[in-house]
C-alpha cells in the first residue's frame, strides 16, 4: 500500500483494521513485488526506539483528538494497529486522515515518563528457570540478578493480555531463546526474559518466557484509578527483595 | 426486581454482552458475545437494548430457577431447553412464572446458545462493558464463569423506552424474518480477506490454506479458535516482530496449524497472519463446535464490507410481528 513521506507505511490488516508501520526499510524492498517468500524478511520493520517514538506520537494524538468511526488502537514495537467500524469508514478515507495526522507528529507532546520501580524476589520457587538462564548465560546467580536489576527499561507498549509490558532492552548478556515448550500456567506476578524483552505477567496464564523472579506488586488490578501500573512510555526498575520483605510487601498490596 | 438463580450453571456459562471496545493501548480486547449477532437478536425480541448482558453457554446449558418470574428468550444455538419440563422454542419471547425452572441440556445444533432475560443481567461494569475476561479474571460476574449457587440480578435499565422491568410479556410479540435466520444459518465455508502478512506465504502455502479442511481442537476457547489440518509452510523464521492484531486474524506458528484469534484475543502477537475473517462471518466463528469441519474462501476486502452492510441492514430491518409473520407463511404455503 502507500507510502508516506516520513516513513511509515500502511498496511491492510482485515477489513475492520489497518497497520501502520514506523521503520526504515531498505531501499530496494519498497517495491510493490510481493511475490515470494526470499524477501520477506527483510521487508521486516526493526524494533528501534524512535520507530516506537513514533507509534506513541500517533497514539498519543489519536487519542487527543479522535477519528470518528475507529474503535480501538492496538500499539506495538514500531506499529500501531488501527481498528475501525467499516460502515462508518474505508481504508482509504482512514489512510488518508491518518496522513494528516502523520504531518503533525512532530508538534505532539508526550507525557514525561514516569519511573516506577518494581521490587523481584529472584530464583527459587519465584524463578524457576534462573538456573538455566546462568548456564546459559555462563554466569553465576548474583551476576544474573545483579544484570537484570542494574538497568532502566523502557516500556515500548502494552500487550497480549491486560496490563503485561513489553520492557527493553535486556542486557545483551542475558539474552535467551524462549521456552521449547511454553508453560501452561505461570503465576501472576512472575518476572520473565525472552530474548531482549522483559516483562512481567500480570494474570496466571500460559507463557514461554523464561522465568527469574516474581513481583508481590499487582501489576492490573480493577478497583485501582490507575488500572495498570505500567503505561506506554514508562522507565521501569527491578529492585532485589528476599522472600520476607516479598511476603510483607504482598500483605500490604493485598 | 428479580433474579436468576442459578441451579446448574452448564459446562461454561458467562455473562456477555457486546463487549470494551478502545482499550487496547492496556492491553484489553474487546471481549463480548461469542455469537454477538444472537444476542442482539435475542435481546430484540424481548425489547431490549440490543447490547443487554445476557448468559453465553457452552455446549452445555444450564438450569436456571427464576422466583419473582421473568421475560426470557433464547438465542443462538438449540440446547434442547424446557421451561417446567415442556420444550420451549429458541427465537421467542417466553414468560416464566415465578419459582419457575428453566432447564437446558448438550447442544443439539452449534456452540453457543444465550439466554436473554427483559432487562438484561445486572452487574457491575468494568470498563463500561458487563463481558466476563476468564484470562484476567475481570468483569461480568465474579470476572469467572457461573458456579452453582450463584444469583444474578435482572436489571432494568437495558429495556428500550420507558418500560419497567415486568414478569410480563411485550405487548406485541416479534419474531426474526426468514432473511434474518438465513444469516443466523450455520456455516462451514468461513469468508476470509487476506492478511497483513498474506504476502509473506508461498503459493503452495496459500494453496493448501484454501483448498483444505481444517478441523477445530478441541482446545479451541474464546481466545482462540486452534485448527488441525494440512500444515501450512510459514514464511522463514516462523516468528516476527509483535505487532497488533485484529479479531478474526489467521496467525499461522511454526508446525503450520492455524489459530483463529478470537473475542478474548491477545492484542498483539508475533506470529504471521495469512488471512483474516471478515467482519460478516465473526458471529459463525462463535458457533463453531470442536470437531467441526471448517474451509476458507477468500473474499475481496470491498466484498467484505458489503456483505457486512447486507447483513447489518437485513437486521436492522427484519423483526416482523410474529403474529402476521406466521399469516405470511400460512398464506405462502398455499
Amino acid at each position: 500500500m502507500a507510502m508516506t513521506g516520513r516513513s511509515a507505511r500502511f498496511q491492510f490488516a482485515s477489513d475492520h483494521s489497518l497497520l501502520v508501520y514506523f521503520d526504515s526499510l531498505p531501499k530496494e524492498d519498497r517495491s510493490p513485488n510481493r511475490v515470494g517468500t526470499s524477501s520477506a524478511r527483510s521487508r521486516e520493520s526493526q524494533i528501534t526506539r524512535e520507530a516506537n517514538e513514533q507509534v506513541r506520537r500517533l497514539l498519543e494524538l489519536l487519542q487527543q483528538a479522535p477519528v470518528e468511526g475507529v474503535c480501538n488502537l492496538h500499539p506495538a514495537y514500531c506499529s500501531l494497529l488501527v481498528k475501525f467500524d467499516p460502515l462508518k469508514l474505508r481504508h482509504e478515507e482512514l489512510e488518508e486522515v491518518l496522513r494528516k495526522y502523520l504531518d503533525r507528529l512532530p508538534e505532539v507532546e508526550l507525557p514525561e515518563p514516569r519511573l516506577v520501580e518494581i521490587p523481584v524476589c529472584y530464583g527459587g520457587e519465584f524463578g524457576p528457570d534462573l538456573p538455566d538462564v546462568c548456564a546459559l548465560c555462563g554466569m553465576t546467580m548474583a551476576q544474573v540478578i545483579e544484570l537484570h536489576s542494574s538497568r532502566e527499561y523502557f516500556v515500548y507498549f502494552l500487550g497480549f493480555v491486560p496490563g503485561f509490558a513489553y520492557l527493553g532492552e535486556l542486557p545483551k548478556e542475558l539474552v535467551t531463546p524462549r521456552l521449547a515448550v511454553p508453560r501452561k500456567r505461570v503465576p501472576a506476578g512472575s518476572v520473565g526474559i525472552a530474548a531482549n524483552q522483559t516483562g512481567v505477567y500480570p494474570f496466571a496464564t500460559p507463557g514461554g518466557w523464561r522465568l527469574l523472579g516474581r513481583t508481590p506488586m499487582k501489576i492490573f488490578r480493577a478497583n485501582r484509578k490507575e488500572l495498570s501500573l505500567l503505561t506506554i512510555g514508562d522507565r521501569v526498575r527491578f529492585t532485589p527483595t528476599d522472600p520476607k520483605q516479598f511476603a510483607a510487601l504482598e500483605k500490604t498490596w493485598a | 426486581m428479580g433474579v436468576i438463580q442459578v441451579l446448574e450453571p452448564g459446562l461454561f456459562t458467562t455473562v456477555q454482552d457486546l463487549g470494551r471496545e478502545g482499550f487496547g493501548p492496556m492491553g484489553v480486547s474487546a471481549s463480548g458475545a461469542a455469537d454477538k449477532i444472537s444476542l442482539r437478536m435475542g435481546n430484540r425480541l424481548l425489547a431490549n437494548n440490543q447490547g443487554a448482558p445476557g448468559l453465553e453457554m457452552t455446549l452445555l446449558g444450564g438450569t436456571f430457577a427464576f422466583p419473582d418470574g421473568a421475560v426470557l428468550a433464547l438465542a443462538g444455538s438449540d440446547f434442547g431447553a424446557t421451561l417446567e419440563e415442556r420444550p420451549i422454542e429458541l427465537w421467542r419471547a417466553q414468560v416464566a412464572k415465578p419459582k419457575q425452572v428453566l432447564r437446558l441440556g448438550p447442544t443439539r445444533s452449534g456452540a453457543r446458545c444465550y439466554l436473554c432475560v427483559q432487562g438484561g443481567i445486572e452487574v457491575e461494569p468494568f470498563l463500561g462493558s458487563a463481558s466476563t475476561h476468564i484470562l484476567s479474571g475481570l468483569g461480568g460476574h465474579e470476572g469467572r464463569a457461573l458456579r452453582k449457587g450463584d444469583e444474578l440480578k435482572i436489571g432494568t435499565r437495558y429495556v428500550k423506552g420507558l418500560a419497567p422491568w415486568s414478569a410480563s410479556m411485550p405487548d406485541r410479540e416479534w419474531a426474526l424474518s426468514p432473511r434474518t435466520m438465513e444469516v443466523l444459518e450455520p456455516r462451514k465455508v468461513i469468508r476470509v480477506t487476506d492478511g497483513p502478512q498474506s504476502g509473506w506465504f508461498s503459493e503452495g502455502a496459500k494453496k493448501v490454506f484454501y483448498e483444505s479442511a481444517y478441523r477445530v481442537a478441541e482446545d479451541s476457547n474464546r481466545m482462540g479458535i486452534r485448527l488441525q489440518g494440512a500444515a501450512i509452510s510459514t514464511p522463514a523464521g516462523g516468528e516476527m516482530i509483535s505487532e497488533g492484531v485484529a479479531l478474526g486474524a489467521i496467525q499461522v506458528p511454526e508446525g503450520g496449524q492455524p489459530i483463529i484469534l478470537f473475542v478474548e484475543q491477545q492484542t498483539t502477537g508475533g506470529y504471521p497472519k495469512i488471512a483474516n475473517v471478515i467482519s460478516a462471518d465473526f458471529h459463525r466463528l462463535g458457533q463453531l463446535r470442536p470437531r467441526d469441519e471448517i474451509r476458507f474462501q477468500q473474499v475481496e476486502p470491498l466484498g467484505a464490507r458489503s456483505m457486512l452492510a447486507f447483513q447489518e441492514m437485513v437486521l436492522e430491518n427484519d423483526l416482523r410481528d410474529r403474529r402476521s409473520l406466521e399469516n405470511e407463511k400460512r398464506f405462502l404455503k398455499r
